[in-house]
């Protein structure tokens, strides 16, 4: 049987880093075959590859068993591969079809939009997509702009397909929406490379290539391995998957919210009459699919944004309104999502970030000069406590992975918080063994009786560390549950929009 | 005063305006569409400087008006070229690359024209006629304000529609505003953001230059240093107001050339307010204008920001 596609070889070096050292790979006609493996193992370098939008070093690439150079996207588009990225590259304020049909006519001055709306219809009716092309992207959720994407690539005739990360901004029922029709692709003779890091899409293939530090470490069929294996494949070791939680009792309250209120840039409400509490020894889980709310909540109840309406108080005490530095000497400690923009100056050293907000405080200064000494001490301790691989605490924090940085700022909040921490996606694009490291270390601050409120969109996550898990659909909250009594499917009802019991 | 004489002085202040509007209108609408490929070109001052000089030059040293216009158009070329190479090849960022490139026009139109007048009179000629289109121009109130212009202001006028097709008509305009927009949604379709940036830089740059142009040899008969005086920085502020639509920026090109016609007839009129601050009007407009538009809804998204792949 002829392969729809085949890699020889391939070599990509980046500024002396090599991305992918001697990739073999080959995809069969109507298959979903798997790219798995951490952050920077080579996945997307490989399938950008695939793609021409790098030139690889080394290598051949074969279509249907025909060598064929691929020099730039029109190369890849004119042998029928087309790739869905993980952000998604749209135009918000052009519509569907201005989206769909930009820079694929060649000729002509005027718009031959006609033939194009004829096509796409066809396209839509056959596959059971329904989106309004005459619809701004602005205008479609998140879930519908990804149908955009994909008839972009059908648009283009594409014949194999490459999804990278397709499920990461879908709620649990738009990513089963989407995987019906993978399956509906691959039975018209269509072949997909599937870019994930979640298991359970990897089991959903046929065949799966396992990629760790830019090599192909094994390529196996499916149905023949386990999730253990895969992830031992991945990581080079054995990692335990759920980190144990320890039954506690909640202590006394912590943090009450009621009725909390915000408006946005536009007047617009990100946040409607939020109400939760959370106590000693309890971590609050928020889920939701991006975008609805969870920044705007992190940054009302860590002051960066002020509330229209509704109380916060902590410990009893009314802190709505509050500035972020009344939050910090309160005790308040926030892991913000953005790691290298809010979390980090990435200019700064390691040493320095480690300090950051807390610059004023005796301990870090001595009269008004900064005490670098003292300073330099704890980061070599903080350096060795949180296992924070780097040269020195004089490294700027820019230059650190995603993980490392991620451990400088869990540093600094949990030295300098005392009884509540806000950790927003703190978890989001780190790599299995440093999830794992993060979740451990939340559950330790759990158990010296913070109160946690933890947002992910890994509902895994949420289960394996949440005592209670509060649900936000478009700045409210659609209900609080137990994740010991509740699926993963009622919570993701909920992501969606519905309501707790099926009211709606 | 008279019926008759109020009527002359609106005549007089509206026919002015649409000439004040014609150079304006040119810059403009060639700075619209290199702000719609996403090239913040703070260039335009500088652009327009560059074309007004090689006007002059070649209006004084050939005599013909008409090879002066297509050497104003190739100076704002040349002028794009250069601005293109440092922001969309190089990826500079464009506040610098605009602001140098004013500095090096500012200085070199200098240089050369003072090499050109050295010890000799300067030389002048004598600018673009009206041309009073037959029948039209007869119009009673109408006609004189609107069919008794240069021949280049209706072409300017001509411009504003034929820049909003290219925009939201034809294919090229598509691509032009994905390219503000989002450019890598090109990018991934096999087409060159650098090309296609390049090639919308010049476009505009030449319609600057033409601006430039006509700025020479519709209102003056000689050059004189920094004779753009700021109009550059107008059309950069007109983009804004306009909220980088055709109409919008016809709108406030209108609005700061009725100010200057204003400002220049009040003077006439003898009004009891010092000249120089009645000229500074459309600058304090400009002004007030940038303070009230802090939302910008019609940005380019990724104006300003140069494109790579990663």
């Amino acid at each position: 049987m002829t392969t729809a596609l085949r890699v020889e070889g391939l070599t990509k070096r980046f500024a002396g880093m090599i991305a992918n050292d001697d990739v073999n790979f080959d995809l069969l006609p109507g298959e979903i075959h798997c790219l798995f493996g951490e952050n920077g193992a080579g996945k997307s370098t490989l399938s950008s590859c695939i793609f021409g939008f790098y030139r690889p070093d080394r290598g051949q690439i074969f279509v249907s068993g025909e060598p064929v150079h691929v020099g730039s996207p029109i190369d890849a588009i004119r042998h029928g591969i087309g790739m869905v990225h993980q952000h998604f590259v749209l135009v918000p304020e052009f519509t569907v079809l201005e989206n769909i049909i930009v820079g694929t006519q060649r000729s002509g001055i005027g718009l031959k939009a006609a033939d194009a709306r004829k096509k796409l219809s066809r396209i839509c009716e056959s596959y059971g997509i329904v989106v309004d092309l005459d619809a701004y992207v602005w205008q479609l959720p998140v879930g519908r702009q990804q149908w955009v994407e994909i008839l972009k690539a059908l648009y283009l005739d594409a014949r194999i397909l490459i999804l990278d990360e397709p499920t990461a901004v879908l709620t649990p029922g738009e990513s089963r929406i989407l995987f019906n029709i993978i399956g509906e692709m691959c039975a018209r003779g269509l072949s997909i490379i599937l870019i994930t890091h979640k298991l359970a899409e990897v089991m959903q293939s046929n065949r799966v290539t396992v990629l760790r530090k830019g090599r192909v470490v094994a390529t196996l069929k499916t149905s023949e391995t386990s999730p253990d294996e895969l992830v031992r494949l991945m990581v080079g070791r054995d990692v335990s998957f759920s980190v144990a939680k320890p039954a506690l009792a909640p202590g006394e309250e912590v943090l009450a919210v009621e009725g909390l209120t915000a408006r946005g840039h536009w007047g617009e409400t990100v946040l409607n009459n939020i109400s939760f509490s959370v106590a000693r020894h309890e971590i609050l889980g928020i889920a939701g699919v991006a975008g609805n709310g969870q920044k705007e909540l992190f940054e009302v109840l860590c002051g960066v944004r002020k509330p229209d309406a509704g109380a916060i108080r902590l410990r009893g005490e009314d802190v709505a309104g509050l500035t972020p530095r009344a939050l910090m000497d309160r005790g308040v400690g926030h892991i913000p999502d953005d790691r290298f923009r809010e979390g980090l100056v990435p200019e700064f050293s390691i040493a320095e970030n480690l300090v950051l907000g807390w610059q004023r405080s005796p301990k870090y200064r001595t009269g008004l000069m900064m005490d670098r000494r003292a300073i330099a001490d704890l980061a070599r301790d903080m350096i060795a406590q949180y296992q924070i691989a780097a040269r020195d605490e004089t490294v700027a924090a820019g230059k650190l992975s995603g993980g490392n940085a991620q451990k400088v700022i869990i540093a600094r909040e949990f030295l300098h918080a005392s009884g509540l921490i806000l950790a927003n996606q703190p978890t989001r694009g780190l790599d299995v063994g440093v999830i794992e490291y993060v979740q451990r270390q939340l559950l330790k601050k759990r158990g010296e009786g913070f109160a946690i409120v933890l947002a992910s969109e890994e509902l895994s996550d949420l289960f394996s560390l949440a005592d209670r898990i509060a649900v936000m659909f478009k700045g409210e909250i659609m209900g609080i549950v137990d994740p010991r009594t509740t699926t993963i499917a009622e919570v993701g009802v909920l992501m969606a929009g519905g309501r707790e019991g099926g009211r709606s | 005063m008279s019926q008759l004489f109020h009527e002359a002085i609106i005549i007089s202040i509206l026919a002015s305006t649409l000439r004040i509007m014609t150079p304006l209108l040119f810059s403009s609408m060639g700075e619209l569409v290199i702000q719609r490929s996403g090239i913040w070109n703070m260039g335009v001052e500088g652009t327009m400087l560059t074309g007004a000089f090689a006007a002059y030059l070649v209006a004084t040293l050939s005599g013909s008006l008409w090879l002066a216009v297509i050497a104003a158009v190739l100076a704002g070329i040349l002028m794009g070229a250069i601005i293109a190479f440092m922001t969309a090849v190089l990826r500079v960022d464009h506040f610098i690359a605009g602001l140098g490139l004013n500095l090096l026009a500012g200085g070199f139109t200098l240089y050369w024209f003072q090499s050109y007048i050295r010890g000799r009179a300067q030389p002048t000629f004598s600018g673009f006629e009206d041309v009073d289109i037959p029948l039209l121009s007869d119009i009673p109130f109408i006609g004189p304000i609107l069919f008794s212009q240069r021949a280049l202001t209706y072409l300017a006028l001509l411009a504003v529609p034929a820049i909003w097709f290219l925009l939201y008509r034809s294919r090229h305009g598509l691509e032009l505003r994905c390219l503000g927009e989002n450019p890598k949604a090109l990018d991934v379709k096999g087409l060159s953001v650098t090309a296609r940036q390049f090639a919308a830089v010049t476009f505009g740059s030449a319609m600057t230059g033409l601006g430039g142009g006509f700025l020479m040899l519709g209102f003056s008969d000689r050059f004189l240093a920094d004779f753009t005086a700021g109009r550059g920085w107008i059309v950069v502020v007109a983009l804004i107001a306009g909220n980088w639509k055709p109409k919008g920026v016809f709108i406030a090109v209108a609005a700061f050339a009725l100010l200057e016609a204003l400002a220049t007839h009040l003077q006439v009129l003898g009004a009891k307010v010092p000249h120089q601050l009645l000229l500074s009007l459309p600058y304090i407009a400009s002004i007030g204008l940038l303070m009230g538009l802090r939302l910008r809804p019609g940005q380019p998204a990724r104006l300003g920001v140069p494109y790579t792949r990663e």
